[in-house]
C-alpha cells in the first residue's frame, strides 16, 4: 500500500542542509530557516514529554478519589503547569514554528523567510520562555491554573507566579515574530507566477494564524504585565479593595486566549488540507472556501472571548450576543470538514500514515467541535462550564485534532525535512494506539462533565470514580501512542529507507527540490504556472527546477 | 534590494501594528476606570504637573522632527547630519527621560505612588483640595481613595511608555554606530527609516497619553 | 450511590429537565453528524482504495453544496442558539416571590444565612415547590455555587452580589461544589443541599433558631454603626429615609436613575460617594473594612423589611432604563410630607 515512486535508485543529495555546516555555532548562529524549525521541533519535543508527564501524574493521582498521590497544593501545581507548558510552550509554536517555518518559504518559492535573523531570534526568545517556565516549576510551581484568574493569582498564592508569567510573555513574543515573518514572506516573497489563489491551503492557513498571532498576543502581553505589576507592587488595577475589577482581568485575558484556541487549530487544518489531497491524488474541493474559511476564523475569532465567561457576571444581553457569534464562528470549520470529507469523494485513496492522522483528526474534530455548540448553548454552558466537559471538549480540538495533526504533518514531511522514510507498519501501529488510547481518556470525560465533578479537583466525589478509572486507563495508552514517534523517527534518521524527492508524488513547490532541500532551497527560482493540488492532470510533472 | 526594503518596512508596519494593540489594551482599561471614577481620575489628573507634562510633549514632537531629518540626512548619505540628527533625537530622548525621573520622584514625595509594596500612598494634599473646592470631608476622603487607581494607570502606562523610550534609545545607539561606519547612503537607508518609524510610534503613544492622564477636565468646565 | 454507571445527574430543579432536553437533542445531532462524517471517511477510504486502472476524478468544487452545507449547519446552530438562550434567560431571572437566603463563600467554605436567622455552614436546607433565591459574594477569590442536580450555576465575586435561583422538584441531599478554582482547598469546598418537604423544611427552621431574623440582626447592626444618625424619617435627616427604599428606583445627584437593590446598598455602605442621591450631601462617610459581608447582609435584610412593612410591593423590575420618571419617588419631598402629615413611619430608631 505504499505510494513510494518507483524511481530506479533513490540517493541522498551529496549537500544539503543539514550537512552543509558542522558544529554547534553552525546550528546556534544558522539563519537557514530549516535548522531553525529542527531546533524548534527539538525544543518543543521536550517541552511535550515535560507537560506530557505532568499529565500522566494528573490522571495517576485521580485514580482514586481521595487524591492518593499528591497533596492539593502539588495537584494544582501540576494541572497548571500542564496547562501552562502545552498551550503557550508547545500548542501555539507546534505546527507554525516547526512545519510552518520549514516548509512555508518552500512552499512559495523563496530562498528564506522574508526575515531569516527574525527568526532565529524568535526561537532565541522562545528559549528564555522556557527557560523562565522550568525556573518556575523548579523552583516550587505555580498554581494558579493556565488561566490566572485574579484576584487568586494577583494576591492569594504563594508561588512564583511573576517568573512563569514573564516566561509566558516572551513565548507570546516568539510567536509575535514568527507571524510577522509569515505574514511578510506570504505578501512579499512568493515566487513568479504564484498568486494568492495558487497558494497551498498550508500557507493560506498558517497566514490567518499570523494574523490572529500579531493582534491577539500583544493583549496577552498587557494583560500578564498588568498583572505582573499588580503581583509585583500591589497596584489594584484587579483588586476589589482598591475599586478594580477582577472580571475586568477575564475580559482582557480571554480577548487573546480565545483567538489563541484559534492560532492552536488553523495550522493543523492547514496541515490536513495538504495530506488529504495528496493521499486521495485528487484536488481539494472547494479551494478558496477552505481558503477563506480559515480567514474568517480569525476573524470571527476575535469577537466570541465572553463566550468562556457566561456565568462570571457579564450581563444576559452581553451574553447572547457572544454565544450568537460562537455559533457563527463554527461555520467555517464545518465547511472545511465538509470539503475534506468531499476531497475523498472519487479519489484515489492510500492509506498512508498521514493520512490516518488526518482522517483521525477529521473525526476527532469534529465530535470536539460540536461539543463546542454544547458550550456555547446558554442554559446549558451554565451546567457544564467548568466542568470535565469543557476539559473533554478542548483536549477533542487540541489533542485529537491539533496534536494528530501535528504528527499527521511530521510524518508527512519527514521525509522532506530528513531525507528518510519511517518505518511504516509502527508509525500506522502508533497512530492507531494513539487514536484508540485518545478515544478512552478523554470520551469518559464527557459524561463526568455532565454528572457534574468540576474542573480542578484533586478529590472528587467517589461516584465518579469509575470514568476516571477509563479515563487514566486510556491515558497510559495514548502515552504509548505518543512515546512510539520519539523513538521510530529518531531510529529513521540513521536506519530508515532514503525517501528520495517526493516519495508521495505530491505536487507543491516543496516536494519539487532534494530531500533535505539544500541550504539555499532552490537551485533556480521556480516559476508557477498552476493551481495548488494539480493532482491527476498532465501539468503533474510540469513545474520542474531545473538542477 | 527593493523588494528587501518593501519587505522590511512593511515587516515593520506590521510589528507597530502589535504594539497598538498592546498598548490599547492598557487604553481600554484605563477607560473603563475612568469612566467608572471619573471623579477620582480628575482629582488625580489635576495632581500631576501639566507643565512637565506639556515640556515633555514638546521635547518628544522635537525629537520626531531630528529623527525625521536624520532620516532624509540618510537618504542624501550626509554622514555629518545623520550623527548631528540621531545625537540630537537621543539627547532630547534622554531630556525626556530625565523629565519622567523628576516627575516620578515628585509622586513620590508626596505620597502619590499607589499600592502594598512600599504602603506609602497618602494623597492628604489632594484630600486638602477637593475640600477647598467645596466638597464635603466624606467625599473628599471618597475621591482620594479613588486617585489610588488612577496613579495605577500613571505608574503603568507611563512606565510602559519610558521602557519603550529606553528601547529607542539603545535603537539609536546602534543606529549611531552603523552610522558613523558610512552604512547608509541613498540605496541603502532601511535601518534609519525603520527606526524612525519605531521613534515616531513611542512619540505618538505619547501624544495620546498626555491628555488622558494630564488633561482630565483640567479647566474644569470653565472653558 | 447508585451502582450503575450514571449519565445524567439527579433531576432534582424545574429547569433540570429542561436543560437535559437541550443536552439530549444536542448529543443526537452530535452523534448523527459525527457518525455522517464517521461513515463517510471510512467508506470512501475503501470504496475509493487506490487500485491500478482507476485515477481520480478532479472535481473541483460546487458552489451550490457549499452553500448548502453552510446554511443548514447556520440555520441548526440558530435553533440551538435561541433554545439556549431561552433557557438561560429563565435561568437567570429568579421570580419575586422566591426565598431568599443569603450566602457568603471564602476560602473553603459556604456560609449561609436565612432570613429566621439560621445560620449554616457547607449545608442548605432548602423547600420543595418553592423558588429559592441564593444570594452571594465572596470574601476574598471568585469561587462558583454549582449544584449538579439543579443544573445551576453562578461565579461568587468579591466585588458584588450574585444571585442563583432554583425551585427543587426531588425530596433529598445534592451535591453543591465549587467550581471555580480557587487555591488548595478548592476540591473540598463542597456542601450538601438538603431539600425537604415544606412541612419538615418549617420544622427544621423552627428546629435551630438562632439569635434572632436576619432582619432583626441588621437592625442591631444598623444601631450600632450609627446609621440612625442621618438615616431618619424627619425632614431635618442629613439622610435619606430608607422605609419603602428597598427594590425601588432611586435618583442620584448626576440625574441617574437606579434600582435600590442589594448591591446598590452594599455599593452604598463600601463606597458613600459614588451614588449620592440626589438633593443630598455626599457626607456619608465608607464602612470598607468595619462591616463583614454576612452584616452587610443582615443589615439589606433589615432595610428590605423596611419596604415590607410599609406593604407596598417591591419592585422587581431591574432595568433602570425601563423606569419612568413620575415613577422616580423624590425622598426629599416624601420626607418632608411625611413630616407635615405626621405619618406614623413605621420603625422609629
Amino acid at each position: 500500500m505504499s505510494t513510494v515512486a518507483q524511481t530506479p535508485e533513490r540517493v541522498m543529495p551529496d549537500r544539503h542542509y543539514l550537512n552543509d555546516n558542522y558544529g554547534i555555532r553552525s546550528w546556534l548562529l544558522t539563519k537557514d530557516h530549516k535548522r531553525i524549525a529542527i531546533l524548534y521541533l527539538i525544543s518543543i519535543s521536550v517541552v511535550f514529554f515535560i507537560a506530557g508527564i505532568f499529565a500522566s501524574l494528573i490522571r495517576l493521582h485521580l485514580l482514586t478519589p481521595n487524591g492518593a498521590l499528591f497533596t492539593p497544593d502539588t495537584y494544582n501545581k501540576m494541572f497548571t503547569m500542564h496547562g501552562v507548558m502545552m498551550v503557550f510552550f508547545f500548542l501555539v509554536p507546534s505546527v507554525p514554528a516547526v512545519l510552518g517555518n520549514f516548509v512555508i518559504p518552500l512552499m512559495v518559492g523563496a530562498k528564506d523567510l522574508a526575515f531569516p535573523k527574525i527568526n532565529l531570534m524568535s526561537w532565541y526568545i522562545y528559549i528564555v520562555g522556557v527557560t523562565f517556565a522550568m525556573a518556575a516549576i523548579v523552583s516550587g510551581g505555580v498554581d494558579t491554573g493556565w488561566t490566572f484568574y485574579t484576584p487568586l493569582s494577583s494576591g492569594f498564592l504563594h508561588t512564583n507566579v511573576i517568573v512563569m508569567v514573564v516566561g509566558v510573555i516572551f513565548a507570546g513574543f516568539s510567536s509575535i515574530f514568527t507571524g510577522l515573518n509569515f505574514i511578510v514572506t506570504v505578501h512579499r516573497m512568493r515566487a513568479p507566477g504564484l498568486t494568492w489563489g495558487r497558494l497551498p491551503l498550508m500557507v493560506w492557513s498558517n497566514y490567518a494564524t499570523s494574523l490572529i498571532m500579531i493582534l491577539a498576543t500583544p493583549v496577552l502581553a498587557i494583560t500578564l504585565i498588568l498583572l505582573g505589576l499588580e503581583r509585583g507592587f500591589h497596584i489594584g488595577i484587579f483588586d476589589p479593595k482598591l475599586g478594580g475589577d477582577p472580571v475586568l482581568f477575564q475580559h482582557m485575558f480571554w480577548f487573546y486566549s480565545h483567538p489563541a484556541v484559534y492560532i492552536m487549530i488553523l495550522p493543523g487544518m492547514g496541515v490536513i488540507s495538504e495530506i488529504i489531497p495528496c493521499f486521495s491524488r485528487k484536488r481539494i474541493f472547494g479551494y478558496s472556501f477552505v481558503a477563506f474559511s480559515s480567514i474568517a476564523i480569525a476573524v470571527f475569532g476575535f469577537v466570541v472571548w465572553a463566550h468562556h465567561m457566561f456565568v462570571a457576571g457579564i450581563s444576559v444581553y452581553s451574553a447572547m450576543v457572544f454565544s450568537l457569534l460562537s455559533y457563527a464562528v463554527a461555520i467555517p470549520s464545518a465547511v472545511k470538514v465538509f470539503n475534506w470529507t468531499a476531497t475523498m469523494y472519487k479519489g484515489s485513496i492510500s492509506m498512508d500514515t498521514p493520512m490516518l492522522y488526518a482522517m483521525g483528526f477529521i473525526g476527532l474534530f469534529t465530535i470536539g467541535g460540536l461539543t463546542g455548540l454544547f458550550l456555547a448553548a446558554l442554559g446549558l454552558d451554565v451546567h457544564i462550564h467548568d466542568t470535565y466537559f469543557v476539559i473533554a471538549h478542548f483536549h477533542f480540538i487540541m489533542v485529537g485534532g491539533m496534536v494528530m495533526a501535528y504528527l499527521g504533518g511530521i510524518h508527512f514531511w519527514w521525509p522532506k525535512m530528513t531525507g528518510r522514510l519511517y518505518p511504516e507498519a509502527v508509525a500506522k501501529l502508533a497512530a492507531l494506539i494513539t487514536f484508540i488510547g485518545f478515544n478512552l481518556t478523554f470520551f469518559p470525560q464527557f459524561v463526568l462533565g455532565y454528572l457534574g465533578q468540576p474542573r480542578r479537583y484533586a478529590i472528587y466525589a467517589p461516584e465518579f470514580q469509575v470514568l476516571n478509572v477509563l479515563s487514566t486507563a486510556g491515558a497510559s495508552v495514548l502515552a504509548v501512542g505518543f512515546i512510539l514517534p520519539a523513538l521510530y523517527l529518531t531510529w529513521s534518521l540513521k536506519y530508515g529507507e532514503v525517501a528520495g524527492d517526493n516519495p508521495w508524488r505530491a505536487t507543491g513547490l516543496e516536494w519539487q527540490t532534494t530531500s533535505p532541500p539544500p541550504t539555499h532551497n532552490f537551485h533556480e527560482t521556480p516559476v508557477v504556472t498552476t493551481e495548488a493540488y494539480h493532482y491527476g492532470s498532465e501539468s503533474e510533472e510540469e513545474v520542474r527546477v531545473v538542477p | 534590494m527593493a523588494q528587501q526594503k518593501e519587505a522590511s518596512t512593511f515587516g515593520m508596519w506590521v510589528f507597530l501594528v502589535t504594539e497598538i494593540m498592546m498598548f490599547g489594551g492598557v487604553f481600554v482599561a484605563y477607560m473603563i476606570y475612568r469612566l467608572k471614577y471619573y471623579e477620582g481620575f480628575v482629582a488625580g489628573s489635576t495632581s500631576i504637573d501639566v507643565t512637565w507634562g506639556f515640556i515633555n510633549t514638546l521635547v518628544l514632537i522635537c525629537s520626531s522632527l531630528t529623527m525625521a531629518l536624520a532620516v532624509s540626512a540618510a537618504q542624501r548619505g550626509v554622514v555629518r547630519l545623520q550623527k548631528i540628527f540621531i545625537i540630537f533625537t537621543m539627547a532630547l530622548g534622554l531630556v525626556f527621560l530625565v523629565i519622567k525621573g523628576i516627575e516620578y520622584h515628585q509622586k513620590w514625595v508626596e505620597h502619590h505612588v499607589p499600592g502594598g509594596t512600599w504602603q506609602t500612598f497618602d494623597p492628604q494634599d489632594i484630600h486638602q483640595d477637593l475640600i477647598k473646592e467645596g466638597k464635603t470631608p466624606q467625599a473628599a476622603t471618597e475621591i482620594a481613595h479613588q486617585t489610588e487607581i488612577f496613579f495605577c494607570f500613571y505608574f503603568a502606562m507611563t512606565g510602559l511608555h519610558a521602557l519603550h523610550m529606553i528601547i529607542g534609545l539603545i535603537l539609536m545607539t546602534w543606529l549611531l554606530l552603523r552610522v558613523s561606519r558610512r552604512e547608509f547612503g541613498p540605496d541603502y537607508y532601511t535601518p534609519v527609516e525603520l527606526g524612525g518609524l519605531y521613534w515616531h510610534f513611542v512619540d505618538i503613544v505619547w501624544i495620546y497619553l498626555f491628555p488622558l492622564l494630564y488633561l482630565i477636565n483640567r479647566t474644569h468646565g470653565k472653558i | 450511590m447508585q451502582s450503575n454507571l450514571p449519565l445524567f445527574p439527579e433531576q432534582a430543579s424545574t429547569v433540570a429537565g429542561q436543560v437535559d432536553a437541550l443536552y439530549l437533542f444536542l448529543i443526537l445531532l452530535t452523534t448523527f453528524f459525527s457518525l455522517l462524517i464517521a461513515v463517510l471517511i471510512i467508506y470512501f477510504a475503501i470504496k475509493y482504495r487506490r487500485s491500478t486502472g482507476r485515477k481520480a476524478e478532479q472535481i473541483h468544487g460546487s458552489t451550490l453544496l457549499e452553500i448548502v452545507w453552510t446554511v443548514i449547519p447556520l440555520g441548526i446552530s440558530m435553533v440551538i442558539f435561541v433554545w439556549g438562550a431561552a433557557l438561560y434567560f429563565h435561568i437567570q431571572r429568579p421570580p419575586g416571590d422566591a426565598l431568599e437566603i443569603y450566602g457568603v463563600a471564602k476560602q473553603w467554605m459556604w456560609k449561609f444565612q436565612y432570613p429566621e436567622g439560621q445560620r449554616e455552614i457547607n449545608s442548605l436546607h432548602v423547600p420543595l415547590g418553592r423558588p429559592v433565591k441564593v444570594t452571594l459574594i465572596s470574601e476574598d477569590v471568585i469561587h462558583s455555587f454549582f449544584v449538579p442536580a439543579f443544573r445551576i450555576k453562578q461565579d461568587v465575586l468579591p466585588n458584588r452580589y450574585r444571585m442563583a435561583w432554583f425551585t427543587a422538584t426531588t425530596p433529598g441531599t445534592y451535591h453543591l461544589f465549587c467550581s471555580q478554582y480557587c487555591g488548595t482547598n478548592h476540591s473540598e469546598m463542597v456542601g450538601e443541599v438538603t431539600v425537604m418537604k415544606p412541612e419538615d423544611f418549617t420544622a427544621w427552621l423552627e428546629s435551630g433558631k438562632a439569635e434572632g431574623s436576619l432582619a432583626s440582626m441588621g437592625e442591631k447592626l444598623f444601631q450600632q454603626f450609627g446609621c440612625t444618625t442621618c438615616h431618619r424619617p424627619d425632614s431635618g435627616a442629613r439622610g435619606p429615609n430608607l422605609e419603602g427604599v428597598y427594590g425601588r428606583p432611586v435618583r442620584l445627584q448626576d440625574n441617574r436613575v437606579v434600582i435600590a437593590d442589594d448591591n446598590y446598598i452594599r455599593n452604598h455602605v463600601l463606597n458613600p460617594g459614588t451614588e449620592v442621591v440626589s438633593g443630598f450631601q455626599p457626607i456619608m462617610p465608607t464602612f470598607r473594612g468595619v462591616i463583614t459581608e454576612q452584616g452587610m447582609q443582615q443589615i439589606i435584610a433589615y432595610i428590605k423589611s423596611l419596604s415590607e412593612q410599609t406593604g407596598q410591593p417591591l419592585n422587581n423590575r431591574t432595568d433602570p432604563t425601563k423606569i419612568r420618571d413620575n415613577e422616580v419617588p423624590n425622598v426629599q419631598q416624601q420626607m418632608q410630607q411625611d413630616n407635615q402629615n405626621q405619618k406614623p413611619s413605621g420603625k422609629q430608631p
